[in-house]
């Protein structure tokens, strides 16, 4: 039973999702009713279920755990296992899922296709985090385009057929390239495992490509290969443009999904390939990815300073924050790895809850623009405490979750790159400036609009399910050691083991002497 | 001897006498009435010989000195040939028999064609070649046009006769500088000449065999007949080109490059690769101004014979194997969507613009369920099938030294993936329209679910197909 624990996780909502599609007819109101209730029930059993891997885990062990492995087609395997690093983001699918799953309980549109969406979205998320074979990793995290793409598409907003093109053609540009590298590194290492591939030495003697002297050699080329899917679905400075208007357009939880988990594969994706299986080209390319990040930050918070649409606010505000997860990452050191993952972990909840936020007011006056707005703390004070809470956790407000992780990031980029820390340092301070602004115009003053004045405050079911994104953001921004104790271990040995292939190829000293 | 040269050619002998006879009875029995009996006669005829040559024993047969190879190659291409043309004569039925098109001819011209197809994938002689090349295409020019009324279809049927005929030209052309260099026509011969360096003249003569091969496969810059005749034939009709005719000639092409020029790679992958390069972007960029779904498709089957030809293009025995792999998902993902677009009609007329189809999904969820798992399958995105066979032609090309063609693929997939996502988006998110009334007849309806279903299931062991495709690689190329 235990054997195969991650697959129970990964295929309980796939398995919701077939009952679903081949046994429930119709489109009446008990239908969508009984779809609605499926998939909770699918998404809340995915979750306890996945209570056993958190009880099981054991952080001191830094290699992978749980871990199963079946022949495949081609010489790959099914090969699935969590370590350190993973098991986070697979905690954190399945905690957020069934929240999701309650936060489109009134869409009432196809209801039965869009809880098949989600159900199989969920399932290809948790195979991202637990597959141990490259191609298996591939699939997982390529075919979670399809339902994206639907949910957009089916039921996004006014244009959203652009949206969803452009979210789809973007990220799968990105990922060819990428799968273009694995293949070369399956010919190079004659092996698609991930743990075997993590102790692989891929090449990195120099070459000259079209004229080109390519520093750090093949190492270099698979990297950018793998930079130009994750950057993408990070999604980082420039190439973050899909990211707004997929949100904007997206619906409500389709934006929760989106921000708390898919953008996450993008910086899971670095600490899996590129650090650990090409560190001369990550050391090569590190800095220039540490001062993309700073731009990010910088621009992005500019950016959502004048923005109109909620939405887009906050998915600028999004890239700002991966900014900080990707400089946390290239920094290689304990702060900066630590402070990324913890980051990424909290950022989920607090967008999440962030676009939560936005869904409310949204199903009820049916616009995002921030100038419809004003003065609702006068009707909605549950509503006011809630955001407010999640506005400052956006900040960085000690206390709240969001301060650790930029903390400790920027802790750790400063060991290694003070200018950098500096400017990343500014985005701090643009972040209050953005936050804090949406939040005095849409809470704030008094309530004049006459279209506010009928305004309720927030029922019982989406109180509940702010609930449980509340304790979570403040007992990780009180209580830190919870996630830190966990991945400590595993980012440990990734830097060890960093470092020591980077002596190996002799780069160190030439990289460590600039 | 001669016992043993019957045996190897005995699927194809049977093949043949079956459609003379049948062609008599057809004549003596007047009229059509016997056509539907016919049509499902030969596709059972082909189903039973897919059986007997793909479960029959294995090895290696030469007959007529050379001129006939029974091996795993031609075996497991046969096989898809068969099964192919099986699935489509039997969707066809319904079409056919509606537009008052099924006449008994119908069955037979594919029968001859494919027995011309089997001779094509198992030729090691250039005459045995040209004769199941032409065996083949003559019964196609006629299928193409049997829509006699029709200004489009025989339009269609014209074109590419002529187009056909010169491509045909050009191959003979080729061969007779093959044989004047090489002084044989025998395949083994023609290695035996080109052992220590390709001679000029033998070149020349390569260059225009491929040319001729790359008409036949569609591949670009040789694929301008194929929109046209794709959207002039009767549908059934432009699917059977789609599928069984592709494999065939993709087989011919493997066996003339790998088996008379096994000794000279270096010398044609080049070409090869460059045919590849054109053909994925003008089938992924020409597609996406494109109304009109058989067109479109026409297109997109340029697109996958770049594809497939990339699996070529790798000069190796997993080249080979990747060729046959993608061939196969290829004809499955097209007999699928075929069946579909034979349902696309609107009060009894067929619609063939893609603009038609805003809204499907609401009307009938099934089928654009499935037709959602087919597009995404020719698009290539895992967990499909279709993802698959591009992964095997993209790593076979790796694996031969071919990144920078790779690369390039998987560029153009990304620029293709465009106009699949289009009719998704048209059949989910399109604003309400009048829906399309089409019926279904259980025979389509079973296909494009089986198709649909196979795209979805291939991920757990992709059928087994991957050992028969490995074997038939290795019979070519040694």
């Amino acid at each position: 039973m235990l054997n195969s624990l991650l697959s129970i996780i990964t295929f309980i909502p796939l398995l919701g999702a077939v009952i679903l599609a081949l046994f429930l007819r119709g489109d009446d109101e008990a239908a969508q009713r009984n779809a609605k209730w499926l998939a909770l029930i699918a998404t809340t059993a995915t979750f306890l279920v996945s209570i056993f891997l958190y009880t099981g885990f054991d952080p001191a062990n830094t290699g992978f755990q749980f871990v199963e492995e079946r022949e495949w087609i081609l010489g790959f395997q099914y090969k699935m296992g969590v370590d350190g690093i993973s098991i986070l983001f697979v905690l954190l699918t399945t905690f957020l899922m069934p929240l999701v799953i309650a936060s489109c309980w009134d869409v009432k549109h196809r209801v039965k296709d869009y809880m098949i969406a989600f159900l199989l979205l969920e399932t290809l998320m948790i195979g991202v985090f637990c597959a141990l074979d490259l191609i298996l990793f591939y699939l997982f995290f390529e075919a979670g385009l399809i339902p994206m793409f639907l949910i957009i598409g089916i039921w996004g907003g006014a244009n959203r057929i652009y949206a969803s093109f452009k979210f789809f053609l973007y990220t799968l540009l990105g990922s060819v390239l990428m799968l273009i590298a694995m293949i070369g590194m399956y010919v190079d290492a004659g092996t698609t495992d991930i743990p075997s591939l993590l102790t692989h030495n891929f090449a990195s003697e120099n070459f000259e490509l079209l004229g080109i002297q390519v520093v750090g050699g093949m190492q270099t080329l698979m990297w950018l290969a793998f930079f130009a899917s994750f950057a993408v679905k990070m999604p980082m400075w420039p190439v973050h443009t899909w990211l707004p208007d997929a949100h904007v357009q997206a619906p409500t939880a389709g934006s929760v999904v989106l921000a708390a988990i898919l953008l996450k594969m993008g910086g899971y994706g670095f600490l899996r390939f590129s650090l650990p299986m090409f560190p001369v080209g990550s050391e090569v390319l590190g800095s220039f990815v540490l001062w993309i990040s700073a731009i990010a930050i910088v621009y992005t918070s500019l950016v959502a300073l004048a923005q109109s649409d909620m939405k887009k606010l906050i998915a600028y505000s999004s890239v700002a924050h991966m900014g900080y997860v990707t400089m946390g990452i290239f920094a290689v050191n304990q702060q900066g790895i630590d402070g990324a993952i913890f980051q990424m972990i909290s950022h989920g909840f607090i967008s999440g809850a962030l676009f939560l936020c936005v869904g409310v007011i949204y199903d009820r006056m049916h616009t995002r623009e921030i100038d419809a707005y004003g003065g609702l703390v006068n009707k909605m004070p549950a509503y006011a405490l809630i955001f407010m809470l999640f506005t400052m956790a956006n900040v960085g407000l000690p206390g709240t979750s969001g301060f650790i992780g930029e903390f400790l990031v920027l802790m750790g980029v400063f060991q290694v790159n003070t200018w950098v820390a500096m400017i990343a340092t500014t985005g701090v301070i643009l972040s209050a400036a953005y936050a804090l602004w949406l939040y005095r115009r849409v809470v704030m003053g008094d309530l004049i609009k006459e279209s506010l004045k009928s305004i309720t405050d927030m029922t019982g079911r989406e109180r509940a399910i702010f609930a449980p994104l509340v304790v979570m953001t403040i007992l990780l921004g009180v209580y830190p050691s919870l996630v830190t104790d966990i991945i400590g271990p595993s980012v440990g040995a990734l830097i060890t083991n960093y470092d020591t292939a980077l002596l190996d190829s002799g780069l160190a000293t030439s990289v460590a002497g600039n | 001897m001669i016992q043993a040269d019957l045996n190897a050619v005995l699927p194809e002998v049977i093949l043949a006498v079956y459609a003379m006879i049948a062609l008599l009875a057809g004549v003596y029995t007047g009229k059509d009435k016997t056509a539907p009996l016919i049509l499902w006669v030969t596709a059972g005829l082909f189903v039973v010989l897919a059986g007997v040559i793909g479960f029959g024993g294995g090895g290696v047969q030469e007959a007529f000195g050379g001129a006939f190879i029974d091996d795993a190659f031609s075996r497991f291409a046969k096989v898809t040939i068969l099964l192919s043309a099986a699935a489509i004569l039997v969707l066809s039925q319904d079409f056919m028999a509606r537009h008052g098109l099924l006449r008994f001819e119908y069955p037979l011209l594919v029968a001859l064609s494919v027995v011309g197809m089997m001779m094509m994938v198992s030729a090691g002689d250039l005459m045995a070649l040209y004769m199941g090349l032409e065996l083949q295409s003559l019964s196609l020019y006629v299928v193409a046009a049997l829509r006699r009324d029709s200004v489009k279809s025989t339009e269609a049927g014209l074109k590419y006769f002529v187009l056909g005929a010169l491509s045909s030209g050009m191959l003979l052309y080729g061969a007779s500088l093959v044989y004047g260099y090489a002084g044989t026509t025998l395949f083994s011969g023609i290695t035996a000449a080109a052992e220590g360096g390709v001679g000029l003249g033998l070149l020349f003569g390569l260059v225009f065999v491929v040319a001729g091969m790359a008409f036949k496969v569609s591949a670009a810059p040789f694929h301008m007949w194929t929109p046209d005749v794709y959207e002039g034939s009767p549908t059934p009709i432009t699917a059977f080109f789609a599928t069984a005719p592709k494999v065939a000639a993709m087989g011919l092409f493997a066996r003339v490059v790998h088996d008379a020029f096994g000794g000279a790679v270096s010398d044609w992958t080049q070409i090869v690769a460059f045919l590849s390069v054109v053909s994925m972007f003008l089938g992924a960029v020409a597609a996406i101004g494109q109304r009109d779904i058989k067109r479109l498709m026409a297109y997109s089957s340029i697109a996958h014979m770049g594809f497939a030809l990339m699996g070529l293009a790798a000069g190796t025995a997993e080249g080979v194997q990747a060729m046959l792999v993608y061939m196969a998902i290829y004809v499955v993902m097209n007999i699928g969507t075929f069946a579909f677009i034979l349902s696309m009609e609107k009060d009894g007329h067929a619609v063939t613009d893609i603009d038609a189809l805003q809204n499907y999904s609401k009307h009938h969820p099934g089928r654009a369920l499935a037709m959602l798992v087919l597009m995404f399958s020719l698009a290539g995105i895992p967990p499909m099938l279709g993802f698959f066979g591009k992964y095997y032609v993209l790593q076979a090309a790796v694996d031969g030294g071919m990144a920078w063609l790779a690369v390039a693929g998987v560029v153009a997939s990304v620029i293709g993936a465009f106009y699949y996502l289009r009719i998704i988006y048209y059949m989910y998110f399109g604003e309400e329209r009048d829906a399309l009334d089409g019926s279904m007849p259980m025979v389509g309806w079973a296909l494009l679910m089986g198709c649909a279903a196979i795209m979805v299931l291939g991920v757990v062991n992709l059928f087994g197909i991957e050992a028969p495709a490995l074997a038939a690689a290795q019979a070519l190329v040694n």
